[in-house]
């Protein structure tokens, strides 16, 4: 193991991570309110929405992405004429936007059912004692319910966004240069596998460790229940005695 | 102890046959990408085609081995070579420096230019230097004042070129700063984007935009430029294998003399690239 070549690669594959970060929160961002506008035609109970949200979880989730990616960017580059007259060309031109796109609808279809999930997990009897206080629509959503399923949901979206920090590296088969096309390039450089994939995936260790750790922080600040109860207690004890 | 030495003799017998045997049967595997045609390609039933297939058969039945051709992703062949997954690359690879840190070459067996491909209508395709050659390690200054004149047309133009490829160095040099260079895993794949207009032009081998120039969906392309050889383009394509292997390099240098010499190898870049060819040496 050469350390110094090691330092090379690192210093190299780092200018990849501003890519990365960039593919996998944009497409995060607008992945999640696909998310929720999928999970709400779901829960709608009237087919014509329910119907078609089911048949795009369907397909989403049940072809491999890099499929998705080849298909939006080459296939769709065929229909170059159609997509100029629609005007879309320009979006469909960069390699960028395709990557985002393929993962933006990847992880909607993912994020839908994890966001589905937490809304049906909502314990009926809180729905009902709002209910009681007189809260009803949006209103009961935003106090009671989506608090409640976004604490549920959290964990299992917390996954999702690490599964899609390691996807964005599926762009690199789209000329998108962010870490894992660095590592390719660099290694037919110099034919060192071993060291380049190495540095490569410690970055990706480091990147979603933090990330775990940003998950944690906003559950611990969401669930109060979950803490231990304040320190205020045996001076209150001591006060009965 | 009769009965031991009987035994020992028997083992030591059959452990004989069994090298014979496999001496008698060496195989050889080489490993090409099956995506560069023409000279490597999965053809119609998914079988290897190709130059280089063409050839691997010749050369081995010239060195009286069996071969089995695999297919190897380009961007993993050197590794693989290293990690022993095979033992022989031939997979249009050049012969570069860079390269012979690594791996041992026997040949060249071929040897082509650069060239540029775009649309015929394009402002691209009025390129100065069409028909002229170049030899980069010979003739530096005169083929650097070629690619210095072609330079101001390209200026924020997208180029596509094959990641891993002594294109992919020559762009890297000489046209970094100039235009923006997009990487692509295939050749098949910067086509592809180039007839979708995502990139303005593509700088390939001459070979490769030649198999290109065959299909009826780039039948407006046009090949351009100066055709540029040597120096990082490397001394022509060779076998590529691993670094110490001398007896497996002597058999293909003499396997790859003998094809030259008769006129195999004119005969077979002849029948797949309509150009010859043949290294001179």
């Amino acid at each position: 193991m050469d350390f110094a070549f090691m330092q090379e690669a690192f210093l190299r594959l780092i200018s990849g991570v501003p890519l990365t970060l960039n593919l996998a929160f944009t497409s995060i961002a607008f992945g999640a309110i696909f998310a929720m506008l999928l999970a709400l035609m779901r829960m709608s109970n009237l087919k014509v929405f329910d119907w078609p949200a089911q048949a795009y979880v369907f397909v989403f989730r049940g072809t491999p992405l890099l499929v998705q990616i080849f298909l939006i960017y080459y296939g769709l580059g065929q229909f170059r004429p159609t997509l100029d007259a629609l005007g879309l060309w320009g979006f469909f031109r960069e390699p960028y936007w395709c990557a985002v796109l393929a993962l933006t609808m990847n992880t909607a279809a993912y994020g839908s059912e994890i966001i589905r999930g937490g809304l049906q997990s909502v314990p009926h009897h809180q729905v009902e004692a709002a209910r009681a206080c007189g809260m009803s629509g949006f209103l009961l959503f935003r106090r009671i319910t989506f608090p409640i399923a976004v604490r549920q949901a959290l964990p299992a979206y917390g996954s999702e966004v690490i599964l899609m920090v390691k996807a964005t590296s599926l762009a690199s088969v789209i000329t998108m240069m962010e870490v894992t096309g660095l590592a390719a390039k660099m290694i037919s450089q110099t034919f060192r596998a071993i060291e380049v994939f190495i540095v490569a995936g410690a970055i990706y260790l480091v990147l979603n460790f933090l990330i775990t750790r940003i998950i944690m922080a906003i559950e611990w600040w969401l669930s109060p229940h979950l803490r231990r109860p304040p320190a205020i207690e045996p001076r209150l004890e001591a006060a009965h005695v | 102890m009769k009965f031991l030495k009987t035994a020992s003799l028997a083992i030591l017998g059959t452990a004989l046959a069994m090298g014979a045997a496999s001496a008698q049967e060496k195989t050889i595997k080489i490993a090409t990408e099956g995506a560069y045609a023409p000279w490597n390609f999965t053809g119609a039933g998914g079988k290897l085609e190709g130059f280089e297939i063409d050839l691997a058969n010749d050369l081995c039945a010239r060195m009286k081995v069996k071969c089995e051709i695999v297919a190897q992703d380009w961007d993993g062949i050197i590794p693989g070579l290293t990690a022993k997954k095979y033992d022989a690359i031939m997979a249009g690879m050049s012969i570069t420096e860079e390269r012979q840190k690594t791996i041992d070459f026997a040949g060249p067996y071929a040897n082509s230019p650069n060239g540029f491909l775009v649309e015929k209508n394009s402002p691209l395709a009025k390129i100065p230097g069409t028909g002229e050659a170049y030899n980069l390690g010979t003739q530096q200054a005169a083929a650097e004042k070629a690619i210095e004149a072609y330079k101001p047309l390209l200026k924020g133009k997208t180029v596509g070129v094959q990641g891993s490829t002594i294109h992919a160095n020559f762009a890297d040099k000489y046209l970094k700063g100039t235009a923006e260079i997009r990487e692509y895993k295939t050749t098949e794949a910067h086509d592809l984007d180039l007839a979708a207009g995502r990139i303005d032009i593509v700088l390939a081998d001459a070979t490769a935009i030649i198999g290109t120039l065959d299909k009826p969906e780039f039948k407006d392309y046009v090949m351009v430029g100066p055709s540029i050889t040597g120096g990082l383009l490397g001394a022509g394509v060779g076998v590529g294998m691993r670094k110490g292997e001398t007896e497996l390099k002597k058999g293909f240098e003499d396997a790859i003399q003998a094809a030259k010499a008769d006129g195999t190898i004119k005969k077979l870049t002849e029948k797949w690239f309509k150009i010859d060819l043949t290294p001179r040496s």
